[in-house]
């Protein structure tokens, strides 16, 4: 029987296999920050380990950074420690970091494909649940606990169970508009934040196909949105084309040897999947979240749900939860919801072409007289390559803040954080109460979307203006 | 890693779906470089409300968190598993868990319990019936019991066997660790390396 994509890179990374265990997966690209790393080090130490490979590992500096005034001693001196004490164990165990300043530094999400480090087939992991990004390039890349984080400095490898296989079709074109962002927060809403659970989900079909690299890692980064710890794209002539010429990519003969083995990484026209869903990309259109779980999402034409109608009764009093949370009444059109604060950016939305589409509606306007918008470039290369289009006068010139790179107000971590009672529109990744900041309200979109809400200074899509 | 054989206990019903690790523990408490000191963190957002449960003197003394289906999604944040531990947290009983969360628990030798919705709705109505009912857990039978009931869970042996003897995963897998120096002997060769490229 004909096997999957993910069958496929699981099974040429085992390492050790026996029956009632779990398998020993090597792994071959282990991404480290600061924030999921120090207690592993920490481990490490104290049983007198090394880091087995560490030319098999890379660190970036992060989520705990700030965005401004990155030439300064980070302030906050707790978070100054933590980026200091992962310098330093990257300085003790020989491990290649990029720090606040370097010209590789960014999202760890952002780097690894930017740097070409990312390649098919590969087993990819970090200390982060948005690491299923890079399955975006055929790659089976999930996020791991500091104890897997010591687990695979120590041995390169991790003992895994063998998930259940999901095929997510979407087939059909996406209308002007609508972007893979919508895709994914579609996928959400039907399946549920626990519909992914314990599987890998493979994206497929002829909306996937016609997307760029960049689109595809927005789609794949919200697995775990989900439920899924992974999620993965058959790799095509759109990520060979994305991977040649970049630093790690294989050269000569070694790309030749490397691209006949990823043009075998697909799922067979006879593999079982365990469970298979289809969306009609032609139907989509702009989605937003009005909850606190991002799948909690509707059309942006459509209104914030009635809890009493819903049948389930634990979605009933979630919704209820939500609600009293988000501060909205039931029927309430979301065009109507007035948002405070645009944040475009993170490991979801914060590369180049995210920044390009949302300046392309932004340009020649002003954001909305008490709206505040924040452009944080998911790297400082994607930083660099906006500035010399021109992105960041868009941004400035409309009235936006124009940052240095890292997770910023994904995560309410750093110095970017919502007030209490603040509402967002943000191209992110999670809606959770107080996830941007404490008391914060978070309505997740995609670029367009945010680039439109700016100048209404309401939820709105570029058709509305 | 303690071995876990069993836990007697009383429960803290936690009335709530979805609970995220964002929720367990918020992300600016995770700045810290050590694996102690997070209790303060635990429900950060719902420890100001007088209402919320661990608030609750009844529920003082709870070791035993019994929760809504969906516990620990979103964030792979060990920390969360950690600040439950720190806070005197042995087990946590839900319906349905987040992988990597429960993935995390497993590992740190906090027990995650899968019990059916309708169990854990039993449960929490006895628990706020009686906030003194004893709960028992045992790992050895797979049973979870209170006042005359028992209830089986699952846990694959595997990972069962590692909790009761208390072993520690790196330990285990460095034992047998020229099956992973065979494995790299037959790497392919273009596979990247994060060596700096000079041009």
């Amino acid at each position: 029987m004909g096997r999957t994509l993910a069958e496929k890179v699981w099974n040429d990374h085992i390492v050790r296999q026996n029956a009632g265990e779990p398998d020993l997966l090597y792994i071959d690209l282990h991404l480290i920050h600061e924030v999921t790393s120090p207690q592993a080090f920490d481990g490490l130490r104290l049983s007198g380990r090394d880091v087995r490979r560490p030319e098999l590992t890379l660190a970036t500096e992060d989520h705990n950074v700030p965005t401004i005034d990155i030439d300064k001693p980070i302030a906050d001196p707790v978070s100054r420690l933590q980026v200091e004490t992962l310098r330093k164990n990257c300085a003790e165990f020989g491990i290649r970091i990029h720090s606040l300043g370097d010209v590789e530094q960014g999202i760890v999400h952002v780097v690894g494909p930017q740097l070409g480090i990312t390649q098919p087939g590969m087993t990819i992991v970090c200390g982060d649940s948005h690491t299923s990004t890079h399955g975006a390039f055929g790659a089976l890349a999930f996020g791991i606990g500091t104890s897997e984080v010591e687990h695979v400095l120590a041995t390169q490898t991790l003992p895994l169970n063998r998930p259940k296989m999901m095929a997510i079709n979407v087939e059909g074109t996406l209308k002007p508009g609508v972007t893979s962002k919508d895709i994914i927060l579609a996928v959400i809403a039907k399946i549920s934040t626990g519909g992914g659970q314990g599987y890998i989900l493979e994206y497929r079909g002829s909306a996937i196909r016609q997307l760029s690299m960049e689109a595809r890692m927005t789609i794949c980064n919200m697995s775990i949105e989900a439920g899924a710890r992974a999620g993965l794209i058959a790799p095509d002539e759109i990520t060979f084309q994305y991977i040649k010429g970049r630093p790690h990519a294989p050269k000569g003969a070694e790309w030749e040897a490397a691209l006949a083995y990823w043009k075998t990484l697909h799922s067979d026209s006879d593999a079982k999947f365990d469970k298979e869903i289809t969306l009609n990309a032609d139907e989509l259109s702009p989605f937003v979240t009005w909850g606190t779980n991002p799948g909690q999402g509707v059309p942006l034409n459509a209104s914030v749900p009635i809890p009493s109608e819903l049948a389930d009764e634990q979605e009933r009093v979630a919704a209820q939860n939500a609600l009293v949370y988000m501060d909205l009444k039931a029927g309430t059109p979301m065009k109507a919801i007035k948002i405070d604060t645009v944040f475009l950016g993170s490991c979801t939305n914060g590369r180049i072409e995210d920044l390009r589409s949302a300046a392309e509606i932004i340009k020649g306007k002003r954001i909305a007289g008490d709206t505040r918008m924040l452009v944080v470039p998911g790297s400082a290369r994607v930083r660099l390559q906006a500035e010399a289009e021109g992105l960041d006068r868009v941004f400035l010139d409309a009235g936006a803040e124009w940052r240095s790179a890292g997770c910023s107000m994904c995560l309410g971590m750093n110095p970017d954080q919502l007030k209490p009672g603040e509402r967002a529109a943000s191209t992110s990744n999670r809606n959770f109460e107080g996830r941007q900041g404490k008391g914060g309200r978070t309505h997740l979109v995609s670029p367009l979307v945010a680039a439109a809400t700016a100048i209404k200074g309401t939820l709105a899509s570029p058709a509305d203006l | 890693m303690e071995k876990f054989i069993s836990h007697s206990g009383t429960g803290v019903p936690l009335r709530r779906s979805n609970v995220d690790t964002d929720q367990i523990i918020p992300a600016v408490y995770l700045k810290r470089v050590t694996r102690t000191g997070f209790e303060d963190g635990l429900f950060a957002a719902w420890r100001s409300d007088p209402e919320f449960v661990l608030n609750q003197p009844q529920f003082k003394n709870g070791t035993i968190l019994v929760a809504g289906v969906d516990f620990g999604t979103g964030s792979s944040r060990e920390h969360a598993v950690w600040a439950l531990q720190n806070y005197g947290f042995k087990v946590v009983i839900s319906s349905r868990f987040a992988d990597i969360f429960r993935g995390n628990s497993l590992k740190g030798g906090l027990l995650t319990v899968i019990l059916p919705q309708n169990e854990v709705e039993a449960l929490w109505n006895a628990i706020e019936k009686d906030p003194n009912t004893q709960i028992d857990v045992n790992l050895q039978s797979r049973k979870v019991s209170y006042g005359g009931r028992a209830i089986d869970f699952e846990l694959d042996d595997y990972t069962r066997w590692r909790l009761m003897e208390g072993l520690d995963d790196i330990g285990l897998t460095l034992r047998k660790i020229e099956e992973v120096e065979n494995f790299e002997k037959g790497r392919a060769a273009f596979k990247p390396k994060t060596l700096p490229i000079l041009n």
